[in-house]
């Protein structure tokens, strides 16, 4: 028997080693779910080597921003230039959009459903990887001293990263969507069609769990459908490239990526989620016609004895306020006195920008000053048209004889153009 | 190719010091983790695997070589995210065949180097497939063009590192 040991020496050992392998590993696949038992020997191994990629990762950014922020500013002014209009476009849209939310809240509020939102993003900065193109994972600089926690949402602005799959204490190893072991709950944003997301062992995303009768066309966007407790519902996750007849009865779908996956510098990790349920947004309302309002060029102020002309010939129709706004307004619209009228203005407008406020004196416009929402019904703080707004509602609202405006009624939060006017109940329906 | 089969009277055996034999995989660990996230295309390379085999093969001592292979493998488990060993038992393996296949023959001049390389880059995929698939449960498909392709990437890249790591070899 020793003879043959002796014989087979390095066959014994390779064997046993093998053998030990193997065993470790059986262990580790029955306890699939129970990381603990090789956590202290992942620590080592990651505390050797990431303490060499964190210096390297800050030696790396320093250079770059030194070369980005005092040698290599070529363009920048064309670049400042188009950020500043993309902020005016994106504005529109936002108000737009916010439109849509708002109005969204309220249904949600009506039938009790409830939300999830993203509590408390944590920058972090991806630092390596697990150096395997046969597994996608990479490493980020924050761990369980920064709040990390085990399966925490990883996203970008353009879309999810992974999940966190193991926490160190300044590091966390980050599975990413495309490794062939993830799995993420996503939907098709127009067909609402729900399935899961896989990774593939090339790093490609495939759709699985939607049936082949069912339509899907290239390029529809993929969300998250907030089903696998990880990801919150509704972060974009990537868009359909090619949709094929599968097996089992199953299409197969490929998706990209949204996030660029190869080229992570920097991620947020949700540490926080809530689940709140929405509240029907009751704030004042902002609408695209007063940004745009705000952009048009305003009128300098007017001479006194313009202005005085004007209050006289408001209140030769014993209108209100003596604003020059007011002056072409239904003749008979109010009936008040000139001070302390403020009840029948419109002076919670919230367009603080809109340049112009009411003199607090005389309530003429005063260009430059910040007009400030107000419900108390003080004349100092009321607001004046802006010049195209103005025009416009002249021409659009229309005399409404023997009605009054009641300070309820004006007090509605509207955008500044169409605040400024005395509402009358039905004005609701004076288009804009 | 000129792969010539020497007595083990001609063959030198060479060995490393303890700060090449540890500082050596550390450094292909820590760049086979870093470069991958500056430049995406370097993830189909395998350096723990090349300084696996060139140990390996300079030692030409089948304990040593699985043991070097094992110790590599295992550390390149521990950084990743699948359970520890799939790597260990591949790494395992192309040591010990490397260290056997060194005491046999020569492998000192690039082509042999080349083609060495090229075989047990396609032997360690077959055994981490094997492994994956078979115990882990991973759902892998085998690729021919892939294994080919990462073969002959890894077998340029080898050889010239192998030129490299020669200048630290001290005659045993």
């Amino acid at each position: 028997m020793e003879s043959v040991l002796g014989r087979y020496r390095n066959l014994t050992i390779l064997v046993g080693v093998l053998f030990l392998q193997v065993l470790g590993l059986a262990v580790q696949v029955k306890r699939s779910g129970d990381a603990e038992h090789t956590r202290l020997i992942r620590i080592w191994a990651v505390d050797a080597i990431t303490p060499f990629e964190r210096a390297f990762v800050s030696l790396q950014n320093r250079a770059d921003d030194l070369w980005k922020s005092y040698f290599f500013l070529r363009g920048v002014r064309a670049e400042n230039r188009q950020l500043k209009q993309q902020i005016e476009e994106m504005r529109l849209e936002q108000v737009r959009l916010s439109e849509d939310a708002a109005q969204a809240r309220r249904l949600q509020a009506l039938l009790g459903f409830k939300e999830q939102v993203i509590g408390k993003p944590l920058p972090a900065q991806v630092i390596g990887s697990s150096g395997s193109d046969l597994s996608r994972s990479i490493y980020i600089d924050k761990g369980s001293n920064d709040g990390v926690a085990q399966d925490m949402a990883v996203i970008t602005a353009n879309g999810i990263v992974g999940k966190v799959l193991r926490v160190y204490p300044s590091t966390s190893l980050v599975l990413m969507i495309n490794d062939q072991s993830s799995g993420v709950g996503v939907l098709l944003e127009k067909s609402r069609l729900q399935g899961v997301l896989r990774g593939t062992p090339t790093g490609e995303l495939s759709l699985d769990r939607v049936m082949s009768d069912e339509q899907v066309s290239p390029g529809e966007v993929v969300l998250s459908s907030g089903g696998d407790q990880i990801f919150p519902k509704g972060l974009p996750v990537g868009m359909v490239t090619h949709v094929s007849p599968g097996h089992d009865l199953f299409l197969n779908i490929k998706i990209k990526p949204t996030a660029d996956l190869n080229r992570l510098e920097e991620v947020l990790v949700v540490t926080e989620q809530q689940e709140s349920q929405p509240v029907a947004d009751k704030a004042t309302r902002v609408r695209a016609a007063d940004i745009l309002a705000q952009r048009l060029p305003s009128v300098p102020d007017k001479p006194p004895a313009t202005v005085a002309g004007a209050i006289a010939s408001a209140n030769s129709g014993a209108t209100h306020a003596g604003a020059p706004a007011t002056a072409n307004l239904p003749t008979n619209a109010t009936a008040k006195p000139l001070a302390g009228n403020a009840a029948s203005t419109a002076n919670v407008s919230p367009a603080p920008t809109s340049g112009t406020s009411q003199n607090p004196v005389n309530g003429h416009a005063v260009a430059g000053a910040p007009a400030t929402p107000d419900t108390t019904g003080s004349p100092k703080n009321q607001v004046s048209l802006m010049p195209a707004a103005q025009s416009n509602l002249e021409n659009l609202t229309p005399a409404r004889p023997k009605k009054s405006t009641s300070a309820a009624e004006a007090a509605q939060p509207r955008g500044s153009s169409a605040q400024s006017t005395p509402r009358s109940p039905d004005s609701e329906d004076t288009p804009h | 190719m000129p792969i010539t089969y020497t007595s083990g009277e001609q063959i030198e055996v060479y060995r490393f010091s303890i700060p090449v034999t540890i500082g050596i995989p550390l450094f292909a660990l820590f760049f086979q983790a870093f470069i991958p996230r500056r430049l995406p295309f370097f993830s189909i390379f395998d350096l723990p695997l090349l300084v696996t085999i060139f140990f390996a093969m300079a030692r030409r001592n089948p304990i040593s070589g699985l043991l070097t292979g094992a110790a590599i493998g295992l550390v390149q488990d521990m950084l990743g995210a699948y359970p520890i060993g799939i790597y260990g038992i591949a790494k395992t393996v192309v040591g010990f065949g490397a260290s056997s296949l060194g005491a046999k023959l020569d492998v000192e001049n690039a082509g042999a180097r080349f083609l060495v390389t090229l075989a047990f880059y396609l032997i360690h995929q077959a055994v981490y497939f094997t492994v994956a698939r078979g115990m882990v449960n991973l759902t892998m498909n085998w690729s021919w063009s892939r294994g080919v392709i990462g073969g002959l990437a890894n077998a340029f890249l080898g050889v010239g590192l192998y030129f490299l790591l020669d200048k630290l070899k001290q005659r045993a």
